[in-house]
């Protein structure tokens, strides 16, 4: 489904991105840990061309990504931020609908009641109105989730969903991502959210200086590491004392 | 009390001609806005493009026009560019003026509101898959005008008074008229009284929609 192959990316003279390799395939939950600067989130920038890549291919679907087949690849590929970046003079209907409506060109009044069935899905059916100012910060990541789904997309790219959240928040978003994982959709995570990934991911990719380290079986990975570099990551994250 | 049935008489007899300079007043400042709003969003747009020339263009242009006083700017549309074969008659040469003068304010104002909006916001709508144009029209624009609209309003009412400045290149506007009056009349104090209540009543009206316009995208 997203297939990496030697991509490489630097910003001036830092190397963020190193020969990375790996394919996701369809309906699996991949999770990217590793400490900040790591370049998780730059993978998941340059699969959704936010990032201009320097070297290597990224391939969606059996497509290229290139400058042409960029709005496309969009199209297929959703994006839920770190700091949800909702539109803020618009409702949380509103900002779910604006995708379909204003990007795919489907028709605002079925755009709108599907938005609202979404809202629901995620537990807001209450706060269509709400402009994002007026909710919670969990309730803004479900709208983000909400807006990505909207695009009825092959594949959602989170980008550190719930670091930006209050601790009691996390869980309300983990909870619809978990639902989304169990309908089979296509999600690439990056997260600290061990516990989480141990639960949810089919496989754990540990990054470190631009590399992938360690990659493997969610369990594997995140309980018998092989790479010294992977245990000593999860031990710091596990054991902060 | 005399004073003041005085003053209420000449304001009888000098409004209707003063109330003809306040109609090309009002005309003068409208065409000005015009120009400074299209030739501000110029300069602004230029100001943000990722192209470096037309950076350093719209920088050049918004610090020499600012660093010129207003009415030289108007001598010279109106006397200098006769001599270049460019003849504006006196209303156009102050409309003109006055709005390339007020477009590098209002470029400012556009700049102000463009550079508040986030990028991480940009960023969410290209990743919908949203065109340029539609994230011009549908996240930039509206959220920098939230942004722009409380100076843009200072900058109009601005405009409005500085019109007065046409007067200098023969325009019979409000000020010109009173002028007029007064020299002719030798009222000074009943001329120019009526001059400054007439700029208040369209000034302070106008004050009054932008506050109220702000307070409606504050809102949201």
């Amino acid at each position: 489904m997203i297939s990496l192959k030697n991509v490489s990316k630097s910003f001036g003279d830092v190397q963020v991105l190193r020969d990375i390799s790996f394919e996701i395939a369809r309906g699996e939950v991949v999770c990217l840990i590793g400490p900040s600067g790591s370049g998780k989130s730059t993978i998941l920038r340059c699969v959704n061309g936010l990032e201009r890549r320097d070297g290597g291919q990224i391939t969606v679907d059996g497509v290229a990504l290139t400058d042409k087949s960029l709005p496309a690849i969009r199209a297929k590929v959703a994006m839920v931020f770190q700091r949800f970046n909702l539109f803020p003079h618009r409702t949380a209907l509103e900002n779910v609908a604006e995708g379909p409506i204003h990007a795919l060109g489907r028709p605002a009044a079925e755009a709108r009641s599907e938005a609202r069935d979404l809202l629901a899905r995620v537990g807001l059916s209450d706060k269509c109105d709400a402009y994002p100012a007026k909710l919670s910060g969990g309730q803004q990541q479900r709208v983000g989730i909400a807006r990505a789904l909207a695009m009825k997309p092959q594949a959602i790219l989170f980008d550190e969903p719930t670091s930006a959240l209050d601790p009691e928040r996390v869980g309300e978003v983990l909870k619809v991502m978990r639902s989304l994982a169990n309908e089979g959709m296509t999600m690439v995570i990056v997260t600290h959210e061990i516990a989480f990934a141990r639960e949810v991911a089919d496989r754990v990719l540990f990054m470190d200086g631009g590399r992938i380290v360690e990659s493997g079986p969610a369990r594997q990975v995140l309980t018998q590491p092989k790479v010294e570099r992977t245990r000593e990551f999860l031990d710091r994250v596990l054991n902060p004392l | 009390m005399g004073g003041l049935s005085q003053f209420f008489s000449d304001a009888n007899q000098f409004l209707p001609i003063l109330m003809s300079g306040l109609v090309v007043t009002l005309a003068v400042t409208l065409a000005a806005l015009v120009i400074s709003v299209l030739l501000g969003l110029v300069w602004a747009l230029m100001g943000i493009s990722k192209i470096k020339a037309l950076r350093v263009i719209s920088r050049v242009v918004i610090n020499t026009v600012r660093g010129i006083p207003i009415i030289v700017q108007l001598f010279y549309v109106y006397f200098v560019l006769p001599e270049l074969g460019v003849q504006l008659d006196a209303f156009v040469a102050g409309a003109v003026g006055l709005g390339v003068a007020y477009s590098v304010y209002q470029a400012e104002n556009f700049r102000a509101g463009f550079s508040s909006v986030d990028p991480m916001l940009i960023e969410a709508a290209q990743s919908l898959g949203m065109s340029e144009r539609k994230i011009m029209l549908r996240v930039i624009m509206p959220l920098a005008v939230r942004v722009a609209l409380p100076p843009f309003g200072n900058t109009v009412v601005m405009l409005l008074k500085d019109s007065s400045i046409a007067s200098t290149i023969t325009v019979a506007e409000l000020t010109r008229a009173g002028q007029l009056l007064a020299v002719s009349s030798f009222k000074n104090m009943s001329v120019y009284t009526l001059i400054a209540l007439l700029y208040l009543a369209m000034s302070l009206p106008l004050t009054y929609l932008v506050s109220r316009l702000e307070l409606r995208f504050a809102r949201k």
